[in-house]
């Protein structure tokens, strides 16, 4: 349509025929993302979630620190909506400040990863040479030194500072296999005309790289940051379950589980519902990032006709 | 092929051994092995902590290149390994626990990967199918469920379904049953009773993520030239996604198995945990809540010599898979 002729039929009219502009990507993406089911199932859940975790615990009467001494290890009922603890605690405002942090820990700690990587990546894959293999030979390293174990090892010491360190080192040793993407990536189109075109016409280094050379990549990138959102939530969990994560008396959904996991048989409601809760969250996050990547990725299967 | 093959080989050796180092090195310096005995009663004199760190090779007064050194000496001129914080030799120790672990990870993964595959190949073929639709979302769930909490659901399934049959038939604690009558049989059968909930868990997460990996790798294949050829040229579609498409979906994901490895090693070491098996997981996550770093480092070098296997592993398989590459 937007390449057929103009026929002037009235010769004093200017008016200028409104040309339909391309369709931008974003537009692209987000028509693709649209008409997934996995995206609304997703981001309905999630922005439940979202809106839990925020709100939650301004409709309830208790506080997590809170201790119901004439309800002790009650089911759920009226009063306590996710039953309590052994010495009375809310598990409903448990799991509302615990989903709060766990939340916050990954939405810092994966998108930080992510920038990470693509620092890292597209460096090594840019300048190549001596700067790649010392750097690849660094990745190589963490991932063959796992990275669960240099975190339990750290715990004893992450423990006297603030939960924040652990999002920190959480951050740190979650970038490594994105970062050999981005780096695959970055080596396929460092030499492509217009990255030449601008190192001849005398742009910095970094400014290629950040202006021509991650945007590039960001579609990858910003999967990676979803799913990171997830690793990292996962792996908070893991090391609050070891008792080495959260801890007191902060709580995240891992040191919930973790009182709770003994208890599952005989009081399931101390285990059910921080599970569920996180389990759900994280599903829908994993949902999002998986109709992202298909909308994204223009040689996935959903869009090559 | 057999020089690709060392020459890979001897690139993971030298990233194991630095690896070890450096868990050494980062265990000693920030592990308090002292802590330990000094709680203890009744009390301990210093100099008797001293010399009981000296015994262990890890009193902290020694700087910790000088330990490092020593340790090295140790392992390359008589195979020693050091000592645990038990006093029992490390390696030795390490040699009975990994049988443990082993049979967990090998099955477990071994299991995950093929069912992975073919659920994703299956997947592929199926694009948006309701059986599609179904493997995605379980998978997703799968993968949004911390390892342990898996074990835990098992555990709570297995209670169920022992106390609705009247006899524990699914054991969950521990790897075997203390008192079985000899013989092959109950020793097998006790096995297979202690194993499944655990290979279970690790064989949901294996096939988890890799039948998402397989299903988008396959989708790329599916679409492409060859598979048309294929079956312009007569092949049915049957033999022309199976030779010609699951052989090239399988390439990129001999190289993925290499890095999901680790994923497993962390997750099967939770799992021995929840399922209170004596393996190489426990023996890791304990050296480092007791401060044991002669244990700490052979953890270490046990994950670091199982990623060196499966990566050198997954380079052969690429190579055997990948009709480019010839070496």
């Amino acid at each position: 349509m937007a390449t057929e002729i103009p026929i002037s039929t009235t010769a004093d009219t200017d008016v200028v025929t409104p040309r339909s502009k391309p369709t931008s990507r974003l537009t692209l993406i987000w028509r693709r993302l649209r008409s997934t089911p996995r995206f609304w199932v997703g981001g309905i859940m999630l922005g439940f979630f979202v809106l839990f975790a925020v709100f939650g615990n301004t409709i309830n009467i208790y506080s997590p620190t809170d201790q119901d001494i004439y309800a002790l290890n009650e089911a759920p009922n009226a009063q306590h909506w996710f039953g309590t603890n052994t010495i009375g605690q809310d598990i409903y405002a448990q799991t509302v400040a615990g989903l709060q942090k766990s939340l916050l820990i990954g939405i810092i700690a994966g998108p930080s990863a992510s920038l990470l990587a693509a620092i890292i990546g597209s460096t090594a894959g840019y300048f190549g040479g001596r700067i790649e293999v010392v750097i690849v030979w660094f990745i190589n390293l963490l991932l063959v030194l796992p990275a669960f174990f240099i975190l339990v090892l750290l715990a004893p010491m992450l423990r006297q500072l603030s939960w924040m360190a652990i999002v920190v080192f959480l951050a740190l040793f979650g970038w490594m296999i994105m970062a050999q993407v981005v780096r695959n990536q970055t080596k396929a189109i460092k030499d492509r005309d217009f990255v030449k075109a601008a190192r001849y016409m005398g742009v910095s280094t970094p400014r290629i790289l950040s202006r021509h050379i991650i945007p590039n990549v960001a579609s990858i990138l910003i999967v990676d940051a979803t799913l990171g959102v997830v690793s990292a939530i996962l792996t908070e969990t893991s090391l609050s379950y070891f008792n080495l994560g959260i801890q007191k008396p902060d709580v995240s959904i891992g040191t919930l589980l973790a009182e709770g996991s003994g208890a599952a048989v005989t009081r399931p409601w101390l285990f059910v519902f921080p599970a569920g809760v996180l389990v759900l969250m994280l599903f829908a996050i994993s949902l999002m990032a998986d109709a992202l990547r298909d909308a994204i990725d223009p040689t996935s299967g959903a869009n090559r006709d | 092929m057999g020089k690709y093959v060392l020459r890979r080989f001897v690139n993971y050796f030298i990233l194991a051994f630095i690896a070890t180092v450096t868990a050494y090195i980062t265990s000693s310096a920030f592990m308090d092995p002292a802590a330990r005995y000094r709680g203890q009663n009744p009390p301990l004199s210093e100099s008797s902590i001293k010399s009981i760190l000296d015994g262990h090779g890890t009193n902290p007064d020694v700087p910790i290149l000088e330990r490092t050194w020593t340790w090295l000496t140790k392992i390359f001129l008589h195979g020693d390994f050091s000592t645990t914080v038990h006093n029992n030799p490390v390696f030795q120790e390490i040699m009975t626990r990994a049988s443990v672990s082993l049979k967990l990870l090998l099955i477990g993964s071994i299991l995950g990967a093929i069912l992975g595959v073919v659920l994703g190949v299956w997947g592929a073929v199926k694009q948006y199918k309701a059986s599609d639709q179904t493997v995605t979302y379980a998978s997703y769930l799968i993968i949004a469920t911390p390892t342990f909490v898996i074990g835990v659901i098992l555990m709570i399934i297995a209670t169920g379904f022992n106390r609705l049959i009247g006899t524990s038939l699914i054991r969950f604690s521990g790897e075997y049953t203390a008192d079985i009558p000899p013989g092959f049989f109950p020793w097998f059968t006790d096995q297979l009773s202690h194993m499944l909930l655990p290979t279970l868990a690790l064989v949901l997460m294996g096939a988890a993520t890799y039948s998402r990996y397989q299903r988008s790798v396959m989708l790329d294949v599916l679409a492409s030239d060859f598979i048309r050829t294929a079956r312009s040229k007569g092949r049915t579609r049957k033999t022309a996604l199976v030779k010609h498409g699951v052989r090239v979906a399988l390439i990129p994901m001999s190289t993925y198995f290499a890095y999901a490895f680790g994923t497993l090693v962390a997750g099967s070491a939770m799992l021995e945990v929840v399922f209170s098996w004596h393996g190489m997981g426990e023996f890791t996550i304990n050296s480092i809540l007791q401060s044991d770093i002669n244990a700490a480092a052979g953890s270490v070098l046990f994950i670091a010599v199982l990623t060196l296997i499966s990566s050198t592993l997954s380079e052969v398989l690429y190579a055997a898979l990948d009709p480019r590459v010839r070496i």
